[in-house]
């Protein structure tokens, strides 16, 4: 079985974020740039599956500039078999997102795709609802267990009502949720051999994919402040505080 | 002019809080309003389908940004190729609206392009409505095959549900086990409270998946939030940094949940629940 997990660069998570002056957008500039957490653990869960004999060839892909090759050559030290960049310096809407990862889906002929559930600079939460939609696939959403059984799988789902389970016919589209698994570190040995690896870099432009252009972003803005908190020095004081709230 | 359709949960054939406020945000698109139920158990797949086929000619899609709108909502954007915008906390007009990013540490204005746009609305940006809406259950007829429901693990409680309650307390890594979260359980019952949790506290296993406060997990905003043994990550302020009054109580000065709490108690939480159940 072939897996496909679409990856993203993003912030990293431990970096604050601060919009910039302007209001264009937030600082990216000279700041630490990860793989999206939720991703690494979908990597996580298909390296697992192919420890396990499962899959047998895992594609990791990511859109964006040349700059994304770090994330890939991280996948590559992780244990992926095959990296691609499709590469566009355009920041794409979600169902553009869906169109090209459906393209390589396709072209990797995966049975299974497992990704993070939202991205965190974004937090859309989207691409791969919409990419199951585009596929006529099943979907499993933020998932916190996950178990192939012959052409199908079975999800544990975190949901606000407590845990729902999914039995899916695959082929699927999986996301990850944060108590999945626990992602490995990538072994030194491993992350100089992934530098010499081959990405497969295709322009976006190339694909001959509609790229909806419909959601203009206006303007990017700071969180309203908090008034300042005071001190309370004992439970009486916190009390005698909160008496009309309680 | 707008034309606004609704998708809301039943759960067991009973409205979830969530519909009156996606019924608020409609009120500020227009008038013509129509509200849509699925059963908790119909997966995604099918209902996605079942209303694909009859969004025609709606110009707002709305459900609430919880996992079951978020499950469904983005499916039937990619079937009807319509742009969704996740977690709506301001509308502006009929294509304008802002929505947080970066777990809520910006927030971005954006416009609109298409005839139809699907939105999930983040329920605690936007005060219930007062009306009881009239519903129109779906009957799911056509199973497309792709998945079943096996079962849903609920965690069943007397308690005021966490999204909507006026008091939520929280605790985190600092109860250190399952044993000692029964100490805020008292107190909640106490102050009528829902209890929630750290992601931290999860993963440890002190409570299940769903009392999970933060940008993972439940985004709550009540009156008073009270924050105890939690140290702060920005995926849990995500979850609670709109509620009105916070209150933290750590024993770590230099703990991040100071920064954004009203409120700030320095103190061993063993001592000060103890102390607070019985002075309450």
């Amino acid at each position: 079985m072939n897996i496909l997990i679409p990856i993203k660069r993003v912030i990293d998570y431990k970096v604050p974020v601060r919009v910039k002056p302007d209001h264009s957008g937030v600082v990216t500039e000279n700041i630490k740039m990860s793989m999206n957490p939720f991703d690494e653990i979908a990597l996580e869960e298909a390296i697992r599956l192919k420890e396990k004999g499962i899959a047998s060839q895992l594609t990791a892909v990511t859109i964006g500039t040349q700059a994304c090759q770090d994330i890939l050559r991280h996948a590559y030290a992780l244990g992926v078999d095959q990296a691609m960049l499709l590469e566009t310096d355009k920041s794409l809407e979600p169902l553009a997102i869906g169109n090209i990862l459906k393209a390589i889906a396709d072209k990797t002929d995966a049975q299974l795709i497992i990704m993070g559930k939202q991205a965190i600079d974004d937090d859309n939460n989207q691409a791969g609802q919409i990419l199951a939609a585009k596929l006529g696939w099943a979907q499993a959403c933020f998932a916190s267990e996950v178990n192939i059984e012959g052409d199908s799988a079975t999800v544990v789902r975190e949901v606000d009502g407590g845990l729902e389970t999914l039995k899916l016919q695959l082929p699927a589209v999986i996301t990850t949720d944060l108590r999945l698994n626990e992602p490995r570190l990538a072994k030194l040995p491993d992350i100089m051999k992934a530098k010499s690896k081959t990405i497969e870099i295709i322009p976006v432009s190339d694909l001959g994919i509609d790229l909806p252009e419909q959601i203009e972003i206006l303007e990017t803005t700071p969180p309203k402040p908090r008034a300042k908190g005071q001190m309370v020095g004992s439970v009486d004081e916190l009390l005698e505080k909160l008496r009309d709230l309680m | 002019m707008s034309k606004i359709l609704i998708i809301a949960e039943h759960v067991n054939g009973q409205r979830q809080p969530a519909v009156y406020h996606c019924v608020m945000a409609a009120k500020q698109l227009g008038d013509d309003i129509k509200v849509l139920a699925v059963e908790a158990n119909v997966t995604a797949e099918n209902a996605a389908a079942y209303i694909a086929k009859l969004a025609n000619g709606y110009t707002h899609i709305l459900a609430p940004a919880n996992t079951f709108g978020k499950n469904i909502l983005p499916r039937l954007s990619g079937l009807l190729d319509a742009p969704m915008l996740s977690d709506i906390t301001e509308i502006h007009d009929a294509a304008t609206f802002s929505r947080p990013i970066y777990a809520g540490n910006a927030f971005t204005k954006v416009k609109i392009k298409s005839k139809q746009v699907l939105l999930t609305i983040r329920p605690t940006a936007f005060e219930a409505d007062k009306t009881e809406p009239e519903v129109e259950k779906i009957q799911i007829t056509e199973d497309l095959g792709l998945s079943k429901f096996v079962k849903l693990e609920a965690h069943t409680s007397d308690r005021p549900d966490l999204t909507t309650a006026d008091i939520v307390i929280s605790g985190g890594r600092g109860l250190q086990s399952k044993e000692n979260f029964a100490m805020l359980e008292r107190i909640a019952d106490k102050l009528n409270a829902a209890v929630g949790a750290s992601r931290a506290a999860v993963d440890a296993g002190f409570v299940p998946n769903d009392y999970q406060v933060g940008q993972t997990g439940k985004i709550v905003a009540p009156k008073l939030y009270i924050a105890v043994g939690i140290s702060g990550a920005i995926q849990h302020l995500a979850g609670m940094k709109d509620s009105k009054t916070i209150v933290a109580i750590n024993k770590d000065p230099d703990a991040p949940i100071f920064e954004i709490a009203d409120y700030s108690l320095v103190a061993d939480l063993f001592k000060v629940l103890p102390e607070l159940e019985e002075k309450l």
